[in-house]
């Protein structure tokens, strides 16, 4: 009889969820980041479905200050996949010229983030967004299921979710509200790394180590990514052996020193490190349960 | 080997055989386990504990840690490892653990996801979501408590979701100063407890999760005590997967059409092996064909297990859909549209027998009804109870029916194929948890009789298109008196009507009905089913009910053909209704003689679209008599009919 490894269990189980969402719901649509995480919930979409195309289009929320890699990449990957995605930017915010720099990380992230991203659900009226979180990142993941009830107005209300058991989803909902659906619940930052080693997925390069221009900037290594920084008096950016290890907006996600350039390598930096992934982001620092709040008005 | 050799071990492997390390991490096996005890015997701080034993809690989130110990935490500004896992705010402040949660971690030997779950009495729904998914359970006791009521209420619980190994985890043995006297009271009351349920293996691990005795490393303080540490257990604990060796079957979630030329039939498989060339057959269809690929993403496949997600395509072009189950043909699974079940109750608002729910099983979602409530189970207790509804937390054995056969195997035999879960029809929240036992014969049995002279001959010898017209509003609104006009109206043109009115039927049809939710629900089902009748009679049918919920007055639409129920709201507001009070009642209802009584202690759940809504506070009862002819008039009544 053949025995299961934890990874193969974890491939089924994500893969169970998203033939659900297509069999069950009437508009879905895959959300997009680019990053690792969403790399291997693409990856095991395409399984999911094969020899039939993705059945859903991808949709990735700019906020215009992803690292330009991870536009490249983005462009690359869609259209040597033939996939099918859509690109939305809140244009309001855009107009108002809100960015990380002049209006803080905060302001940023609200508008051009989460307000871009209920713009983008109720444009196209999405009935179930998949996304890559997992519960292992932070607190209040912990608590959430894999669909995760949203109100008409986005709303997550993590006192009034639905039980869930077995693998049994109960997707019902009524016109206007939505699902938000996390095939990656279960996996962790080392089962993510070993798959994308396994199955050969291709990642931005940003997550390996190379020479890079930063600067630091209240203890963090920020990457000068364009000339959009202002650099502050004193600060010159020096080239330094750096690598990410989530990817967002440029300058609020900090770089770690690093000579890790192949796959192996960072995981064993990461096995051998004690700092826990969401510290590189700048917007879990305000306070403890910040990112509870920031689901619950939306924020994905 | 000690614990740290093994880190000194692991770390010096990492660095020096990075590849090496995670061929082996790949091989690893996995378990899933609930976490479970009553409030306060310290479950957030035993899982707090592992994870920082086991060296998962990074430095940034132990310089966290520090400083909300020190800030909220209970120990005294020593370490609170519950606050580690209590994630969510309000339970920061409460104190308590509100809902399930997943952990991760891992030894040399495991993988392990963890479900926290709630000791709270209200929450047990959590605790039952946590174990459906779960191979083993630690059930924590107070060593200062024992054995409670909630320790045989979870332990109930995990037994009827089918967990057969447990754990029971003795914790807080430094407030008991370490006594094996207080331990081996506990094992002996929890053991003779437990011979009521289907436990395959119990291990009784006395530990202090605040202190760390006996959680990775065995304690120096309880010599008398010779077994394995709790991560132990957790680690070396064999949990049979009894689904591979059960019979092939696929519970089929989605068909694969890319193109014209390829059909194939995804899901995940939920026992047994299936081969290419295997014979297969297609229930409830009961078509049979072999299998003639695997196909998945990574090639081609000769053999696939349980759990796996694949695709298969067959030899022969058989009608598949989602719902359907591909099985062995000489152990195939069973199908009804009626079986027994036990149910455990999710919601505030009751179980009503007779009210139409969704049924949703592993790939299938249907309407059905719980016909009768055999029985409710207390499970502090375990005895059987009467009863005739089941309230949150509770759990009973059902009978149901459903409008559509589903495809099923008892629920001891296969989980997959014997779970389902209830939803509300109309808010889609999740009311239910259910395990099949058994399908039930006579569903097969019997047949509807058919006859030669049938409905529309009946109507259009009567010229008239039947009808149902549901007059539903408050006591006193107005309905009988309505009612009665629009039928006398319509038999002065030579229709043929007939009137149910609430109070009649439950003179008679009816009289063994009082006024519960449960009797109400009741009630209407009855009359619905007379309704229908009538109609396949031939006859335009009149109802005076309150009929004062949503989802009842819905059961009744569902069960007519597409036009033929309309439904009249007589919208009185209740002062009015309280001032005509013919017969007395509302007088009765204010003074507390009577219960129950809609308006009151009662709710009346007006319709949001009805197809006919009379304001009756500016019209008097005849006009609104004709203002219903008016509606049905060229619909129903047409002498062209």
């Amino acid at each position: 009889m053949t025995i299961l490894t934890h990874l193969q269990r974890l491939e089924a189980e994500s893969i169970h969820i998203m033939r659900e969402v297509v069999a069950t719901c009437d508009n879905p649509v895959m959300l997009y980041s680019i990053g690792k995480d969403s790399s291997v919930m693409l990856h095991l979409a395409m399984k999911a479905f094969y020899p039939s195309k993705l059945p859903f289009p991808l949709m990735h929320v700019d906020t215009t200050w992803k690292f330009r890699e991870m536009i490249e990449f983005r462009e690359r990957f869609v259209a040597e996949n033939d996939l099918d995605l859509i690109v939305h930017i809140n244009a309001q915010g855009v107009e108002q010229g809100i960015g990380p720099f002049s209006h803080g990380s905060a302001v940023h992230t609200d508008v051009m983030k989460t307000q871009g991203l209920k713009q983008a659900l109720d444009k196209y009226g999405f009935d179930a967004a998949f996304g890559g979180a997992r519960r292992d990142e932070e607190k209040s993941r912990a608590k959430e299921r894999i669909f995760s009830f949203r109100s008409a107005q986005h709303r997550w209300d993590p006192k009034n979710q639905r039980p869930e058991l077995w693998n049994i989803y109960n997707n019902r909902i009524q016109k206007g509200e939505s699902m938000r659906v996390f095939p990656l619940s279960n996996w962790t930052e080392l089962d993510i790394w070993q798959y994308i080693h396994l199955e050969n997925i291709p990642i931005v390069p940003l997550y390996l180590a190379a020479m890079r221009p930063v600067v630091t900037r209240d203890g963090m290594l920020v990457m000068v990514d364009d000339d959009r920084m202002p650099l502050l008096p004193g600060e010159e950016p020096e080239m330094k052996m750096v690598r990410f290890r989530t990817l967002g907006c440029y300058p609020l996600t900090g770089a770690v020193e690093s000579t890790a350039t192949t796959l192996p390598e960072i995981i064993q930096e990461m096995l051998l490190t004690k700092t826990s992934e969401r510290q590189g982001r700048a917007i879990d620092k305000d306070a403890n349960s910040s990112m509870e709040q920031k689901k619950q008005e939306g924020y994905f | 080997m000690t614990k740290k050799s093994y880190e000194v071990q692991q770390s010096e492997q990492i660095a020096n055989d990075i590849e090496g390390y995670l061929h082996e991490q790949e091989h690893k096996s996995f378990l899933r386990f609930i976490t479970c005890g009553s409030v306060d015997d310290g479950k957030s701080t035993l899982i707090g504990r592992l994870l920082y034993d086991s060296k998962l809690i990074f430095e940034d989130q132990l310089a966290d840690l520090e400083s909300d110990s020190k800030k909220i935490g209970t120990q005294g500004g020593d370490l609170d490892f519950a606050l580690l896992v209590d994630g969510l705010a309000a339970e920061r402040e409460q104190g308590i653990t509100i809902d399930v949660a997943y952990r991760f971690f891992a030894t040399d030997k495991r993988k392990f996801i963890v479900a926290d779950t709630p000791g709270h009495e209200q929450y047990t729904r959590n605790m039952a979501t946590g174990a459906s998914s779960a191979d083993v359970a630690v059930i924590l006791i107070d060593a200062r408590k024992g054995v409670l009521t909630q320790t045989r209420r979870h332990s109930y619980i995990v037994n009827l979701l089918g967990i057969r190994h447990v754990i029971v985890a003795i914790n807080k043995m430094d407030l008991v100063d370490y006594s094996g006297k207080v331990f081996d009271d506990i094992e002996q009351e929890y053991s003779e407890f437990a011979t009521s349920l289907n436990f395959e293996s119990i291990t009784f691990v006395p530990l202090s999760a605040l202190k760390g005795d006996n959680i990775m490393d065995a304690s120096t303080r309880m010599d008398w005590y010779a077994g394995p540490t709790l991560m132990t257990v957790l680690e070396t604990i064999e949990v049979s997967r009894q689904s591979a060796e059960n019979p092939f079957r696929l519970p089929v979630q989605w068909v694969n059409r890319p193109n014209l030329d390829f059909r194939g039939f995804s899901g995940t498989i939920a026992s047994g092996t299936v081969k290419p060339g295997d014979s297969v057959i297609a229930l409830p269809s009961g078509k049979t064909s072999r299998v003639k690929s695997i196909v998945t993403y990574d090639g081609e496949w000769d053999q696939a297990v349980a759990d796996q997600a694949v695709t298969l395509t067959l030899e022969d072009e058989i009608d598949v859909s989602r719902g359907d189950v591909l099985a062995e043909i000489d152990q195939r699974p069973a199908s009804t549209d009626q079986f027994q079940a036990h149910i455990i109750w999710m919601h505030d608002q009751p179980l009503l027998p007779g009210r139409p729910y969704l049924i949703k099983t592993t790939n299938k979602t249907v309407a059905g009804e719980v016909t009768e409530l055999k029985y409710k189970v207390n499970i502090n207790s375990l005895e059987h109870e009467a009863g005739k509804t089941l309230e949150l937390n509770e759990v009973g054995v059902c009978n149901l029916s459903l409008d559509e056969a589903i495809v099923f195997d008892s629920y001891d035999d296969n989980p997959v194929l014997g779970a389902f879960i209830m939803i509300d029809k109309i808010t889609n929240v999740t009311v239910a948890a259910g395990m099949i036992d058994f399908g039930l014969r006579r569903a097969t049995n019997v047949h509807w009789q058919a006859v030669d002279v049938h409905k529309d001959a009946r109507a259009s010898q009567k010229r008239q298109k039947p009808v149902v017209l549901w007059f539903t509003g408050l006591s006193a609104s107005g309905k009988s008196t309505i009612a009665n006009l629009v039928e006398k109206k319509l038999h002065v043109r030579g229709k043929h009507t007939y009137l149910l009115d609430g109070d009649n039927v439950r003179h008679g049809l009816n009289k063994d009905l009082g006024f519960v939710d449960a009797d109400r629900v009741e009630n209407i089902r009855r009359v619905g089913e007379v309704s229908k009748l009538m109609i396949d009679a031939g006859l335009i049918v009149l109802t005076a009910f309150i009929s004062p919920f949503c989802a009842e007055r819905r059961m009744v639409r569902d069960m007519m053909e597409e036009g033929e129920f309309i439904e009249v709201f007589v919208d009185t507001p209740i002062e009015i209704c309280e001032q005509r009070d013919p017969k007395g009642l509302y007088k009765k209802a204010r003074s507390g003689e009577i219960k129950n009584f809609t308006g009151f202690d009662s709710p009346y759940e007006p319709p949001e679209r009805a197809d006919i809504h009379l304001h009756t506070g500016n019209m008097t009862a005849e006009e609104a008599a004709d203002a219903v002819i008016a509606r049905i008039e060229e619909q129903y009544l047409s002498s062209q009919l």
